[in-house]
């Protein structure tokens, strides 16, 4: 059935060109291969787009607009059914080797020139051309597949005929059209939000499928649309939306929006709905489609598997052009050769007369012999390369080890023709912050008002997570992994869109989103969330509420820690959500909460927030009126509301002893469920059919009911114990730091409850629940390296500015003098003193962050908003202009204090990282941390050891770093000369590395760093990092690696010749860009010191076995050539001696390069030693390439003459005389790799014998079937007559084992007078286990004596590790 | 390019439900199987080369090795082989004269008679070849110059021969058998004489028959069919330029050996492997119940009807009497070689073994002493 509809929609897309259904284009070439109208189009609005609604009034505007406009079906096949065979040929034909084939073809098609029949040379080109056509064919037909199921998708889209929202398939939508979508449901394109039911006009996305985030991201309406509220009628849309052209960039959407009055608009990223994002949160949104189709962002993210020429297959190509040279040499010989022959000759009877001279003879029998020796160039060897890397890469993709439980994620093999450098690597380039580290963030300690609170408690939990982290995380994990591996699915899909898988899986309607499951989100496992505060700060808080606090100087301190809790709390993009209502955002209530409330509660709410709210709107000081507030506030005498509880969960609802408090968090804990529970109202009517939502409805208003009824029930609402707490909330972030401090200031009972598009609802310790206005987030970005809110705060209403961001920017901004003399003494103190924390912090390994915050006079602030209106509403130049007006708000803060929190290492990193040094691979760690900080860790991960000696590069000029330079590398040397010492270590930060990277340093640079065990680079930029790893790559020469997890590594690991990403918490921009990804650090090891080392010298071996394969059988043509005067003649049949490099010799090379091992994987990760072969290209020297050679030339002389001697005089005929050479030189060349393989299964025995026995029944049925086939030479009877005959199977032995002796002999005598390590390695793995254990021992010891002897690695260090390697073997 | 399948392999490993949204679909498990073969554990034999492990092999093949060789020596000792040159290079040579006169087209045949002695009386059945030196049948373009449909007996090849033939194609009509190998056919006549001690001279009867390869006879080559008659058959060819007589006329004695199952012709078209060769010229049976040998010691004359040239590229030609055995003629080259190769196996053995004794030991404390 699919069959047939796929030839059908073949047709079609060959027919109906106008379809409007987009056709694809490799994204990379999109701008030029677009249609020519589209040019038009694009021509006369400048790079811009116009879009109208479809079913407006204006018909025939909207036709002549979006003529250019693509529709939304798509279309990811390469080929319909006619193009096919033209379109894959004119492909496949762009390939050197198949254009090589193809001349051979056309050179044979000159009589004079030609070999043998022209049909036979066809076969490899034939052959190639086919698989690879039926392998395109199937693929198509896979992504034809994908499509129909995405473009058959059902969208509610309004029809202009019927007037109303009907169901349509995907690829019937257009650009203009309006479509309507519920929650849950997948955006078919890319629109402009133009309604949604949530009264702030918001709704939220989540963008799993296109970036692998899965925290939502908010969208919000079009800013003052007439009819704003109310339900958006399409019929009265009138307005034009001008926009840019269709691009790639995610995060970038400008256009404006012109109402039918001609006002504007700005448009930006937040109003566009993204294709193959999901909506959440959101009972309906109403959009626009501005893009459709190819011409989505979804669409345009998508680019194909990369392509990288691998370390071995460039030497590869070398040798390649030796095989073309030796070719040439050859027939040049034969050329020659025959020229001298025939001028030599005169009127002999078996001359053919003719005219041409003996010299044109040569000419063209040059030509000849190019096409009888073809063989010699391994065109084969490329496809069969092919073949085997996908083959490794299925096994590296089915490893077990690398299987993540958490995270339910495989490796992921981006990049297929590089497996073999994973064998090579010399230096490895690592990111510290969630590749070294787990990129958990969980608040360790703080400073506040220069005041350190060392969170003792905190630590020793810290501690103890580590231990029972794996059982008690498992939970959120799981849940986690399910969103994760979306992503990870979403991202495998490499050709057709990110979203397809995603959707696919729902068009199939097999599993409805159901959101009774406990919905956890990222950041959220309880080691983040559960923090224990520290107890003197508690105690400050709360003396904070007694009665008898007046010291002024004290509740100085208290201002500095409130706000501080404060900006922890709101300065942040989070998105607060409840686990009884996955991905419902726990919203800022309306004051329509009331209508379940008593007026009693009412009144008491009043009375406690009332007057204090409105009675601090006038005081206008900054510093004092919080402080006058709290006095006022707390002074009514709240003072057991707050009980610091030494518990690790957060403080649940009721603790307090007395009914106050109860009251207070009842009332209060109503309004974050109320907004939902309205929204369940709606729920019943208008989504029916979702019965689980019902009862979760249900059981949400009972709770509010319940909370609100009165003060006894509080307790009993919270429902069975175990059940998450209704004020349990989830905090969705961005980024871990985001998550971790909310958290932090969570646990001080500074709660963030929930975030609107305009205030926060903050709760505050004895203030209970205050909103706070939003009026700005100037979001962060990595230029200005902090983020701010601009808040109207809710008791001073003044406008306050709250910072979060690096120190480095935060100090610097902080130091510029401030008006007021009595604060800066003050703030000189704090910064001091923060400084300070600051540099312990670091030295501790911990992430810091500073919190300042400004006060803003109103008229500072109108005169800011304009400008900044001004910026946001700007189409050109949007970014640049946002970015000045965050500058211009950023200055002169109030430094707060900061936070240090910390990062753990994942499992098994120092390991990895000494087994990695043990393998010979240097190990740089580029961070873009503090320098302490990265040191710390590089200690913590064993990269330095405390035997190093440690080389600090800091300094200011690029005379004082040559200098330096200039130092240290002396130093180094004296080091070197001096015994003792183990190694050195240097740590560079970004400026230094600015100037050592410059064109007169880098070489200094180099020189010294390559002499250093590890490199430590802090305070790196991204640029900087792509930098050092190109300046190491390609002036030392080595090969690289680099892994990382975040954006800011994306340009290391592109550099870099394999890049590996981490699936770790921070997006997918890392994984993207990859070419492996793996879930952990840890993995590493194993992928290269097993599989990297397997498939180095698996691929290596297998190429130069072909390389041998194909002299030793080229050669046997040509020494033939001696004897029939150079002519071009063959003793084999064409059939026969095509085949046999196609056919008969060709499987079992394959298997030995898919399944050949010459260790154990246990061995080579207990001895990362051997990994050292590969790193230097042990398998693969050109020595080894010419001794193959050589020995290639031996067998074939061996392989022609003892059948040449056997029949020298008789009356055998060409093919009598071909029939043993063939048949011993198959023989040869099976067994030589029988004795190049180290392990030989069931499979190499089957592979083998089949081929041997297929070659010997080809060439008997041909030689009885074959009449009048194959004319020059026939085989009819020649083998049969061969195969009876003893003196066949004579020669076939001699010559077959005079052939391998050579091989054989130097084998057994260089593995016994001096094994490499390898082998011995390999003769470990046959020991028995005890034996082996022993043995390993021993190993480990000598190589570490060794190396103390050569003064590389400490000897102490390994010592220690020893006993660790030695596990017992599995048996 | 092959990625795209890869993902293929990918994705057939995950499930189509698997695809939920916001992770609240079925959990689906992407764990790899733990198979040997995925996870790469087969069993396997690790074959490692030392000299201890090599050391039965070498052993192995010099014991087997040298009784062959020695078996492969005497047997082909044991055949006897005559071979005399009859070109008439030297002026002495009794086809000097033959040999000078040459030409194609000669109607009038040259005849010599070569005299010999054979030392040694040939027992059983001897094969009679004629040998040919410097001839290149190999050569591509003469390989080439054939058309094996023509020779088996198809009617549209017999009037249009092909391409391949050119120029030996056509002459003004069809040439039947067409090509370069067909028309440089070995035409000379070769008659063996036994004199008798007392001087008479006794033709030795030569069979032709059963000359050729029994599948060339039967299978490959075939005159065309629909008529006894040849002649009527091969009308509208003509015959290939060098030949004296048309193909239907090749064997005036036999009539089944005409056309293109002429034995001979057969024989001559199976293009020699090397430049030097012989080709079965007849067959000189054993006598039946007679316990004097087939060729007994004495004067033997060699009676030539001197047709074909090859002097002027340096060629010789030469008639050989060989006996053969189950590893068919004279070739003392195999046993040798064998016996060789199975000392020098053996002697390697020995190596090995000493190599064995001093390194083997060494490797196994290597760990140790280091």
């Amino acid at each position: 059935m699919e069959q047939i509809h796929w030839v059908r929609h073949c047709w079609q897309q060959l027919v109906a060109t106008e379809s409007g259904r987009g056709q694809y284009t490799a994204p990379a070439a999109l701008p030029t291969k677009t249609s020519p109208v589209l040019h038009n189009t694009q021509g006369l609005t400048g790079k811009r787009r116009t879009v109208i609604a479809r079913h407006g009034r204006h018909q025939h505007e909207y036709h002549s607009i979006s003529k250019g406009c693509q529709g939304n079906g798509i279309r990811t096949t390469k080929y319909s059914l006619l193009s096919f065979i033209p379109m894959n040929l004119f492909q496949q034909f762009h390939r050197a080797a198949n254009l090589y084939f193809l001349f051979l073809v056309m050179l044979n098609w000159f009589p004079v020139v030609e070999a043998f029949g022209k049909e036979i040379t066809m076969i490899p080109l034939v052959v190639v051309l086919i698989v690879i056509a039926i392998k395109d064919a199937l693929e198509d037909y896979r992504r034809y597949r994908f499509d129909q199921k995405v473009n058959n998708n059902i969208a509610t889209v309004y029809s202009g005929k019927q007037q109303t929202y009907v169901d349509q398939r995907w690829q019937d939508v257009h650009v203009g059209d309006f479509v309507r979508l519920s929650c849950n449901e997948i955006i078919p394109a890319d629109m402009l939000l133009l309604y949604s039911s949530d009264p702030h006009g918001v709704c939220y996305i989540e963008t799993a499928n296109l970036d692998g985030e899965t925290n939502l991201k908010q969208r919000q309406v079009v800013r003052d649309l007439p009819q704003q509220g109310s339900e958006l009628t399409p019929e009265n849309f009138h307005s034009r939306i001008e926009c840019e052209s269709p691009n790639n960039d995610l995060s970038r959407f400008r256009g404006y929006m012109e109402y039918p009055s001609k006002a504007r608009v700005g448009l930006h990223n937040d109003n566009l709905l993204l294709r193959s994002c999901t909506i959440r949160n959101t009972e309906t949104v109403i959009g626009i489609v501005v893009y459709a189709g190819h011409e989505t962002k979804a669409m345009k993210n998508n680019s194909g598997p990369r392509y990288k020429r691998s370390k071995l297959e460039r030497r590869l190509n070398v040798d390649v052009l030796w095989s073309v040279v030796l070719l040439v040499i050859m027939c040049l010989t034969a050329a020659i050769g025959h020229g001298l022959w025939l001028r030599n000759l005169k009127e002999a009877s078996f001359l053919i007369p003719d005219t041409t001279s003996p010299a044109l003879s040569g000419f063209y029998l040059f030509w000849t012999m190019i096409i009888v020796l073809q063989v010699l160039i391994p065109i084969s060897l490329y496809v069969s390369i092919e073949i085997v890397k996908l083959c490794q890469i299925f096994f590296i993709q089915n490893d077990v080890d690398f299987y993540n439980e958490y995270m339910d994620s495989r490796i992921q093999c981006r990049a297929l023709n590089i497996t073999e450098d994973l064998g090579q690597i010399q230096y490895v380039f690592s990111d510290k912050t969630g590749t070294l580290t787990e990129n958990k963030m969980v608040f360790r300690r703080c400073t506040i008002a220069g005041v350190e609170y060392p969170h003792e408690e905190n630590a020793r939990r810290l501690e103890v997570y580590e231990e029972d982290e794996a059982m008690g995380c498992s939970h959120t994990l799981k849940s986690r992994a399910s969103a994760k591996s979306l992503s990870c699915k979403s991202l495998s899909c490499n050709r057709s869109s990110v979203s397809l898988h995603t959707l696919t899986g729902h068009s199939e309607g097999e599993e409805p989103p159901s959101p009774t499951l406990p919905q956890q989100s990222a950041f959220s496992s309880p080691l983040e969330k559960d923090i224990v505060p520290d107890p003197f700060l508690v105690q400050k808080l709360n003396s904070l509420s007694s009665p008898l606090f007046l010291l002024k100087d004290a509740s100085m301190e208290l201002t500095y820690i409130v706000d501080f809790f404060m900006a922890l709390a709101i300065c942040n993009t989070v998105v607060v959500s409840s686990p009884n209502q996955p991905r419902h955002v726990v919203q800022v209530p309306e004051v329509s909460c009331t209508p379940l409330k008593s007026l009693e509660d009412i009144k008491m709410l009043f009375q406690r927030f009332g007057l204090p709210r409105f009675s601090t709107l006038s005081p206008p000081h900054t510093t004092e009126s919080p402080r006058s507030f709290t006095r006022r506030l707390f002074s009514r005498g709240k003072a057991a509301s707050f009980t610091p509880s030494p518990s690790p969960t957060p403080t649940k609802r009721g603790t307090g002893p007395d009914g106050e408090p109860n009251l207070e968090a009842s009332i209060l804990s109503i309004k974050p469920v109320s907004n939902p529970g309205e929204d369940g109202d709606r729920g019943y009517e208008e989504e029916g059919e979702h019965g689980s939502w019902k009862g979760e409805e249900n059981k949400m208003l009972h709770l509010t009911l319940g909370a609100c009824s009165g003060l006894g029930n509080s307790n009993g609402a919270q429902g069975p114990p175990g059940e998450p707490g209704a004020d349990e909330l989830i905090y969705e972030a961005e980024s871990p730091d985001e998550a971790a401090l909310v958290h932090a200031a969570r646990a001080y009972r500074c709660t963030l409850q929930g975030r609107s598009l305009e205030s926060l609802l903050v709760e505050l310790p004895g203030m209970g629940s205050l909103a706070v206005r939003l009026l700005h987030i100037l979001p962060f970005d990595s230029t200005r390296k902090r983020m701010s809110v601009v808040v109207r705060h809710p008791l001073t209403n003044q406008v306050v500015v709250y910072t979060k961001g690096a120190d480095s920017v935060i100090m610097d901004l902080a130091e510029s003098p401030k008006g007021a003399e009595q604060s800066d003494g003050r703030q000189g103190h704090i910064r001091e003193q923060t400084q300070k924390h600051l540099d312990n912090y670091a030295r501790e390994g911990l992430r810091t962050l500073c919190v300042a915050k400004k006060v803003l006079e109103e008229e500072e602030y109108e005169i800011w908003l304009k400008r900044h209106a001004f910026a946001e509403t700007s189409i050109e130049n949007r970014e640049e202009l946002l970015l000045e007006s965050a500058q211009r708000l950023e200055t002169n803060l109030t430094l707060l204090g900061a936070t240090g929190i910390v990062d753990r290492l994942q499992e098994e990193v120092p390991e990895t990282i000494e087994a990695l040094q043990r393998a010979g691979v240097k190990v740089w760690v580029l961070t873009g941390d503090k320098q302490e900080t990265a040191i710390n860790i590089a200690c913590a991960c064993k990269l330095l050891r405390s035997t190093d000696q440690l080389l600090t590069a800091n300094c200011g000029s690029k005379e004082a770093c040559k200098a330096l330079l200039l130092e240290l590398r002396a130093e180094v040397e004296r080091g070197e000369a001096a015994e003792g010492t183990s190694g050195f270590t240097l740590v560079v930060d970004g400026r230094t590395l600015d100037f050592a990277l410059q064109e007169d340093l880098k070489g200094d640079f180099l020189e010294l760093s390559r002499r250093c065990r590890a490199v430590v680079c802090c305070r790196s930029t991204p640029l900087q990092k792509s930098h050092v790893v190109k300046l190491v790559r390609d002036q030392l020469r080595v090969m690289t690696l680099a892994i990382g997890d975040g954006a800011n590594d994306v340009s290391m690991i592109q550099v870099a010749d394999v890049g590996i990403g981490i699936s770790g918490q921070e997006g997918m921009q890392a994984v993207m860009s990859s070419d492996f990804a793996i879930s952990r650090f840890k993995h590493l090891r194993k992928l290269l010191l097993v599989h990297g080392h397997w498939c180095y010298t698996r691929l290596a071996n297998m190429i130069l076995y072909f390389f041998y394969k194909n002299v030793m059988y080229v050669n046997l043509l040509f020494w033939y050539q001696f004897f029939c005067g150079f002519s071009g003649s063959v003793m084999t049949n064409s059939w026969v001696l095509i085949f046999f490099n196609l056919l008969f010799t060709s499987a079992p090379p394959l298997l030995y390069g898919i399944l050949d091992k010459d260790v154990s994987a246990d061995t080579l990760i207990k001895l990362p030693e051997l990994y050292k072969s590969g790193q230097n290209s042990k398998a693969y020297l050109p020595s080894t390439f010419w001794l193959t050679m050589l020995d290639a030339l031996y067998q074939s002389l061996v392989c022609f003459f003892i059948p040449y001697f056997a029949n020298a005089g008789s009356d055998a005929d060409m093919l009598t005389f071909g029939s043993p050479i063939n048949a011993s030189a198959l023989l040869t060349i099976l067994l030589h790799q029988v004795i190049e393989s180290c392990t030989l299964t069931w499979l190499h025995v089957l592979v083998l014998v089949g081929s041997a026995l297929f070659y010997f029944s080809f060439t008997l049925v041909f030689s009885v079937v074959c009449v009048t086939c194959s004319p020059p030479t026939n085989p009819l009877g020649v083998d049969k007559l061969q195969m009876s005959q003893p003196l066949f199977y004579g020669v076939c032995a001699l010559t077959t084992v005079l052939a391998l002796l050579p091989r054989f002999l130097f084998h057994a005598l260089r593995n016994s007078i001096s094994p490499s390590d390898t082998l011995k390695a390999a003769l470990m793995d046959q020991l028995n286990p005890e034996n082996y254990c022993r043995r390993m021992q021993r190993w480990n010891q000598t190589q570490a004596q060794s190396k103390a002897r050569g003064l590389v690695i400490n000897v102490e260090d390994l010592d220690f590790k020893i006993p660790d390697f030695i596990l017992p073997k599995e048996l | 390019m092959m990625a795209p399948s890869y993902n293929a392999k990918e994705e057939d490993g995950h499930q189509p439900g698997a695809t939920g949204h916001g992770g609240a679909g079925t959990m689906t498990n992407k764990k790899p199987d733990n198979t040997a073969f995925k996870q790469q554990r087969l069993p396997a034999w690790q074959p490692i080369l030392t000299a201890g492990t090599v050391l039965p092999a070498f052993f192995v093949i010099g014991l087997i090795f040298i009784p062959i060789g020695v078996g492969l020596f005497v047997t082909s000792n044991n055949i006897k082989e005559f071979e005399i040159d009859y070109t008439g290079v030297d002026m002495s040579s009794p086809c000097y004269n033959c040999s000078q006169s040459y030409s194609w087209n000669n109607t009038q045949s040259c005849t010599c008679s070569v005299h010999f002695s054979l030392d040694q009386p040939f027992e059983s059945n001897v094969f009679m070849y004629y040998g040919l030196s410097n001839f290149y049948q190999n050569h591509r373009r003469y390989v080439k110059s054939r058309d094996d449909s023509q020779l088996n007996g198809d009617k549209t090849s017999l009037q249009s021969p092909s391409k391949e033939c050119e120029p030996y194609r056509s002459s003004d009509k069809p040439i039947a058998p067409c090509g370069a190998i067909a028309n440089s056919l070995f035409n000379d006549t070769l008659e063996l004489y036994y004199i008798d001690p007392n001087g008479s001279r006794t033709a030795i009867p030569l069979v032709k028959k059963g000359i050729a390869w029994w599948t060339d006879k039967h299978v490959k080559f075939r005159n065309p069919s629909g008529n006894n008659n040849l002649t009527v058959v091969f009308q509208g060819t003509s015959k290939p330029v060098n030949w004296r007589k048309p193909v239907f006329e090749l064997d005036p004695l036999d009539s089944d050996n005409n056309g293109f199952i002429n034995e001979d012709f057969i024989v001559w078209m199976r293009t020699a492997a090397l430049p030097t060769f012989r080709k079965l010229y007849c067959i000189i049976q054993k006598k039946p119940n007679n316990m004097t040998p087939t060729l007994p010691r004495g004067e033997y004359i060699l009676e030539v009807t001197y047709n074909y040239p090859v002097r002027s590229f340096d060629g010789r030609k030469r008639m050989i009497l060989s006996t053969i055995s189950w590893m068919g003629g004279k070739n003392p080259f195999l046993g040798i070689a064998y016996i060789t190769v199975g000392s020098v196996c053996f002697c390697l053995g020995l190596v090995l073994l000493s190599i064995h004794y001093r390194y083997g030991k060494r490797n196994n404390s290597a760990e140790i002493s280091s």
